[in-house]
C-alpha cells in the first residue's frame, strides 16, 4: 500500500501529509517538528510520546498515523508556554517534579487526561494514571505533588470562572 | 524500637539571599513547556541518518565484511568500516582529562576490526538519506563471523587457559589494602562473621537514548551537538577522527538522563567520523534496543567480608575481597573498584584491614560508571555485614553501629584523616526515628487496601505477611579522585543593563548543575535569578569544568563561579567606593543596587555602577580556575593515603512488608538522612534524595540485566524493569546542613551519594522481616522463597 494523504489536527494547527501506512504516529508528529512528543522506546513501554489523541491520552509510538487521520492531537507543548504556561506546567516547574525532563511532556500529557475526567484525584489515583510514564530522575514523588498542586489551581480557577 | 536523636552541633552558617531557597530551577520551565531542544531534536537541512551494526555474537572473529551493496543502494551516502578508520582508537580509562597517564591496553575499538568481544560491539557505520535507507544498507552489509570461544564469568576468566579477551591477561586492574595486623585484630575478636554477596548487572536506563547531530562548518570545525557528561571528549575524538584538538567541537544539549552512562564516549564518535567523511550534517539516535546494548552497565561484584569483632561490639578487623567484571573492555572499570576498594569498609573505624580486589574482563557487556560507582556494590555489601556483625554479639544494628562509626580525626581505611563533621549517628538516628514504630497489622489490611490489593483484604490474608524495618549508612567520596589532579573554570561578567552572565563547560544532565551555578553567581552579585543567564558545555565557546560525573560539579565549578563572581565584585565594590566615599567592605550587593551597609537608602542602581565601571575601561568579568586537592599516585598493592578530597555522610531507614507465601517484597515507609553540607537549592537537594533513593530501591527489587553467555536476555524496557510510579512510597528527605563541605558556601555532593544506601537499607528490612538474610540482589520474590520463605514454621 502506498502513500495516503491524511489530515492532523496538532494543537489547533491544520495538516495535510502524505504518509505510507506503516509510519507511527510518533514518527508523523516529530517529522512535522513537534519534538516535544519524546521517544523512548518505540513500544510503548515507557510514555514519554505520550499526546491527547481526541482528548485520551496514547503512546503516540503504538498508533499508526493513518488511525488518526483528522483526529485532533495535543501535545504538551499545545499545553502552554514559557509565556503563558498551563497550571499543571508551573506546578511541575515549581515543585521539583522536573530534572532532567524528557519524561516531562508525556507525564505532563498523562496528568492532563487524569485530571480532564478526575478533577480531584488520590495519591494512588495519579500513582496509577501516570503509571505509564518512566521518569528515572525523580522517583515520582515531586511529581505526585506537582499534580496535586495543578489540580487544586484548576479546581480553583474553574469555581471562579463565570456560570 | 525508640530511637534517641541528639540534637546537632552548633552550627553557624551565614545567612545568604539567593542561596538555601527552594527556588524554581532555571532550566525547568522550558522542559515544562516542551521547549527544550534534546540533542537528537536538532535539524539541519539536508541532514543525513546514520545506524550502527553491531555484532550478535560475544566473542567472534570477524573473516570478511562486504559492504559493497549497502554502498550501492540509493540513499545511501557513507559506509565505513574499521578498513576506513586506521587510526580509530579510544583511551578508556580517564574521560576528560589531559595529560594522564593511560592504562596499557585500554583501548576500545571504535569499530570492530578483527575480532569483536561483546555482543553489540559496533562493526560498521551508514549514514542514508533516510534512517529507513540506513536501516536497510545495515541489513545489506555481510559479515562472515567465526565464533571464538568466550569467557562470561569473572571467576572462570582468572583461570589459567581461559580466553583472554584483551592481551596479555584478564586482570584488568587489582587494589590493596594493608592497614594494622589482620591476624592480631582477627584474635582480639570474639566471633569472626563471614558473608559473601552478589550484584547483578543493572542498566542506566535513562529516557533519552544516547543522540546526536554533527556538522561540519565553514571555518572546517566539526561540530557535534550531542547528549553526554562530558565534552572534554572532543579530544579523543578528534584523535580518532584525525584532526587537530581545535578542529572538533563537543556542545553538551541539556541531558535526558545520564547517571554515568553517557560519560564514555557513545555517539559522538561515530557522528565525528560520518561528519568528516560526507561533509552534510548527521544525525544519530540509538533505538532503546541498541542502547541496552551499546552502553555501560554498572559492575557486578561478588563481595566477600570477614569480619571481626569483640564481645561489646567493637570491629577489629575486616578482611575483604571484590572480584568485579570490566567485560569486554575496561573503560571505567579500574576506577570503579577503586571506589569500592577504599570504601569497602563503610563509614566505620577499623585498625587492621586487608582489601583485595580485582576486576577482571570477560565477553559481557562493558561495565563503568554508574550513579555511586563502586560504592553501592561495597554499600550493600558492608551494611548487610554490619547487621550480621550485630546480631552475631546481639546488639542492636544502630548501636552497634555507633559503636564503630568514624569520628573526626580516625582515619579510614586508606589512612586518610577524616575532618570535619562526620554525621554519620546524626543522620542513622534521624533516619530510624523518622521511619517510626513498625507498622501494625491493622494499619498494613488499610495499606493494601489504599493500594486496591484485592487479595490481601482480611486478617487471615496477611497472615503471611511480616513487617520488618532496615538501616543502612555509608561514606561516599565527591570530587575526583586526587591523584586526577582535577580542576574546573567559569567565567563570569556583568552586562551594561546589570543582568550577569555566566561561561561554564558543565554539561547539565537534569540535576540543576546550570541553575545552582546560576544561583551562587546571583548570591555574590546582589541580582535576582532572572538576572542572571548561562551558556553552558561548548568545548569551543565555554571555558573547560571537566565532566560532571564523580558528584563534582556544584564542588568544583560551583566554587569557579563563586572565585570568578568574587573578582566581579571585587572591581565594583572598588568603584562604588569612590562613588559613597566609605571603604568597599561597608558596601554591600542586593536586589540589583549597590548600597552603604549602615545606611541601605544610600544606593546606586547595578547598571548605572556598570556603566561608570565600563566608561572608566574596568575589568567587568573574570576567568576562574579552581582546582581541587592534588595528591600523588598512591601504591595499588597498598593504598595508603588520600583517595578523594571528602565525603559525604548519612542513612536510610526502610520498612518493607515480606509476603513468605508469594515472596513479594512492599516499601512501605523510606526515610533518607544527609549531610549535605549546605543545600544550594532545597528543592533541588529533596529531588536528587528522592530520585536516588527509588533508583536504588529498583536496584534492590526489581533491576537485573540479565546477561547468559554474552547475551542479553532483557533487551527492552519491557522485559528490563525499573520502577513506576506504582512501585515504591516516596521517599522522605531529612537535609542536614553541617557547612563542612568543601563546595561553595560549605556545600557538599549529593548527587550519587544519595542512591547508595537504599539498597541494603531494603535488604536488611527484609532480612529483619523474614528472619533469614538475602545476600543477592535483585531481592526477587523467588530469592525471597529461597531463603526460607514458605519453609518457615509458622507460615
Amino acid at each position: 500500500m502506498g502513500p495516503k494523504v491524511i489530515s492532523l489536527i496538532v494543537n489547533g494547527r491544520l495538516h495535510h501529509v502524505a504518509l505510507a501506512p506503516n509510519v507511527t504516529l510518533l514518527e508523523a508528529l516529530r517529522e512535522l517538528g513537534y519534538m516535544d512528543v519524546k521517544n523512548g522506546c518505540e513500544k510503548g513501554d515507557c510514555g514519554a510520546c505520550a499526546v491527547l489523541l481526541n482528548g485520551l491520552a496514547v503512546n503516540s509510538c503504538l498508533a499508526l498515523a493513518w488511525q488518526a487521520d483528522g483526529a485532533e492531537i495535543i501535545t504538551c507543548a499545545g499545553l502552554g508556554t514559557t509565556e503563558h504556561p498551563h497550571p499543571l506546567q508551573t506546578a511541575f516547574a515549581d515543585l521539583g517534579a522536573i530534572q532532567c525532563g524528557y519524561c516531562t511532556p508525556g507525564m505532563i500529557i498523562a496528568a492532563k487526561a487524569l485530571l480532564d475526567h478526575n478533577p480531584q484525584p488520590t495519591e494512588e489515583e495519579i500513582r496509577e494514571a501516570i503509571s505509564g510514564n518512566l521518569c528515572r530522575c525523580t522517583g515520582y514523588g515531586q511529581i505526585v505533588d506537582a499534580v496535586t498542586a495543578a489540580a487544586q489551581m484548576l479546581r480553583h480557577a474553574e469555581g471562579r470562572a463565570p456560570g | 524500637m525508640t530511637v534517641r536523636v541528639e540534637p546537632l552541633p552548633h552550627v553557624d552558617l551565614p545567612p545568604l539571599r539567593q542561596v538555601g531557597k527552594p527556588v524554581r530551577r532555571v532550566d525547568v520551565l522550558a522542559k515544562a513547556a516542551g521547549a527544550t531542544v534534546y540533542a537528537g531534536d536538532f535539524t539541519l537541512p539536508n541532514m543525513l541518518h546514520a545506524r550502527v551494526l553491531r555484532s550478535p555474537h560475544p566473542s567472534a572473529a570477524i573473516l570478511r565484511i562486504d559492504v559493497s551493496r549497502a554502498r550501492a543502494l540509493p540513499g545511501v551516502a557513507c559506509v565505513l568500516t574499521a578498513a576506513d578508520l586506521p587510526n580509530a582508537r579510544l583511551a578508556t580509562d580517564i574521560p576528560g582529562q589531559t595529560g594522564q597517564r593511560k592504562r596499557a591496553g585500554s583501548d576500545a575499538q571504535v569499530l570492530a576490526a578483527e575480532v569483536v568481544r561483546f555482543a553489540g560491539e559496533a562493526v560498521a557505520l551508514v549514514a542514508a538519506e533516510t534512517n529507513a535507507l540506513a536501516e536497510q544498507a545495515l541489513s545489506l552489509i555481510a559479515v562472515d563471523y567465526e565464533p571464538l570461544p568466550g569467557v562470561f564469568d569473572p571467576f572462570e576468566a582468572l583461570k589459567p587457559g581461559a580466553p583472554i579477551v584483551n592481551a596479555p591477561d584478564n586482570v584488568v586492574a587489582r587494589w590493596k589494602i594493608r592497614k594494622g595486623d589482620l591476624a592480631r585484630g582477627m584474635d582480639e575478636a570474639v566471633t569472626v562473621v563471614e558473608n559473601t554477596f552478589r550484584v547483578p548487572f543493572v542498566d542506566h536506563a535513562y529516557i533519552e537514548t544516547e543522540s546526536g547531530v554533527a556538522w561540519v562548518d565553514e571555518r572546517d570545525v566539526i561540530n557535534i551537538r550531542v547528549s553526554t557528561q562530558v565534552i572534554e571528549h572532543f579530544r579523543s575524538i578528534a584523535a580518532a577522527v584525525g584532526v587537530p584538538h581545535n578542529k572538533l567541537r563537543v556542545q553538551a544539549a541539556m541531558v535526558g538522563g545520564g547517571f554515568g552512562g553517557k560519560e564514555d564516549i557513545t555517539v559522538e564518535i561515530f557522528l565525528g567520523l560520518l561528519a568528516k567523511a560526507t561533509r552534510r550534517p548527521v544525525r544519530l539516535v540509538y533505538t532503546r534496543e541498541e542502547s541496552l546494548l551499546a552502553h555501560s552497565k554498572r559492575h557486578p561484584m561478588v563481595i566477600t567480608h570477614r569480619t571481626g569483632v569483640t564481645r561489646g561490639g567493637r570491629i577489629t578487623a575486616a578482611e575483604i575481597n571484590i572480584v568485579a567484571d570490566s567485560g569486554a573492555y575496561p573503560y571505567l572499570s579500574p576506577y570503579v573498584l577503586l571506589y569500592a576498594t577504599v570504601v569497602a569498609t563503610g563509614p566505620y573505624r577499623i585498625d587492621n584491614v586487608h582489601v583485595d580486589s580485582v576486576v577482571v574482563a570477560t565477553n559481557n557487556p562493558f561495565t563503568s560508571a554508574f550513579r555511586g560507582f563502586g560504592a553501592p556494590q561495597a554499600c550493600f555489601a558492608h551494611e548487610q555485614q554490619m547487621d550480621e556483625c550485630a546480631a552475631a554479639v546481639g546488639m542492636d544494628p544502630l548501636d552497634f553501629r555507633c559503636r564503630n562509626y568514624l569520628r573526626p580525626g580516625d582515619f579510614n581505611a586508606t589512612g586518610q584523616e577524616m575532618k570535619g563533621a562526620i554525621w554519620l549517628e546524626e543522620t542513622a538516628a534521624r533516619a530510624l526515628a523518622a521511619l517510626g514504630e513498625k507498622t501494625t497489622p491493622a494499619e498494613l489490611l488499610e495499606w493494601f487496601r489504599a493500594r486496591g490489593d484485592r487479595t490481601r483484604l482480611t486478617a487471615d490474608a496477611i497472615r503471611s505477611v511480616r513487617v520488618g524495618q532496615g538501616l543502612a549508612s555509608y561514606m561516599q567520596s565527591y570530587g575526583r579522585i586526587t591523584w586526577l589532579h582535577d580542576t574546573s573554570q567559569a567565567w563570569v561578567g556583568v552586562e551594561l543593563d546589570g543582568s550577569v552572565v555566566i561561561r561554564c563547560g558543565a554539561p547539565d544532565l537534569g540535576g540543576g548543575q546550570m541553575s545552582s551555578l546560576c544561583q551562587i553567581a546571583a548570591e555574590v552579585l546582589g541580582v535576582s535569578l532572572a538576572r542572571v543567564s548561562i551558556h553552558a558545555a561548548d568545548s569551543a565557546m565555554t571555558p573547560l569544568a571537566g565532566t560532571t560525573t564523580a558528584t563534582r560539579q556544584l564542588y568544583m565549578s560551583g566554587n569557579a563561579v563563586l572565585k570568578a563572581a568574587g573578582e566581579v565584585r571585587k572591581t565594583l565594590l572598588q568603584r562604588a567606593s569612590y562613588h559613597f566615599e566609605v571603604p568597599a567592605a561597608e558596601l554591600d550587593l542586593a536586589e540589583g543596587v549597590v548600597f552603604v551597609k549602615a545606611e541601605p537608602a544610600q544606593q546606586l542602581a547595578l547598571a548605572e555602577l556598570i556603566a561608570v565601571c565600563a566608561a572608566e575601561g574596568l575589568h567587568l568579568s573574570n576567568l576562574a580556575l579552581f582546582t581541587g586537592p592534588f595528591t600523588d599516585r598512591l601504591d595499588p598493592e597498598n593504598l595508603s593515603g588520600p583517595v578523594f578530597p571528602d565525603f559525604t555522610f548519612g542513612a536510610q531507614a526502610v520498612e518493607a512488608a515480606v509476603d513468605a507465601e508469594t515472596g513479594e517484597v512492599f516499601v512501605l515507609k523510606s526515610v533518607a538522612c544527609h549531610d549535605v553540607g549546605r543545600a544550594i537549592n532545597p528543592a533541588a537537594v529533596d529531588g536528587q534524595i528522592q530520585g536516588a533513593s527509588v533508583q536504588g530501591l529498583g536496584y534492590a527489587l526489581m533491576e537485573d540485566f540479565i546477561v547468559e553467555q554474552g547475551v542479553a536476555r532483557t533487551p527492552t524496557l519491557t522485559e528490563y524493569l525499573i520502577p513506576t510510579a506504582g512501585d515504591f512510597p516516596t521517599t522522605q528527605a531529612i537535609i542536614l546542613e553541617s557547612g563542612a563541605g568543601l563546595g561553595p558556601f560549605g556545600a557538599k555532593g549529593i548527587g550519587e551519594p544519595a542512591l547508595t544506601p537504599a539498597a541494603p537499607a531494603a535488604a536488611n528490612a527484609v532480612a529483619n522481616a523474614l528472619g533469614a538474610r538475602i545476600h543477592a540482589l535483585p531481592i526477587t520474590p523467588w530469592r525471597v522463597l529461597a531463603a526460607g520463605g514458605l519453609h518457615t514454621s509458622d507460615v
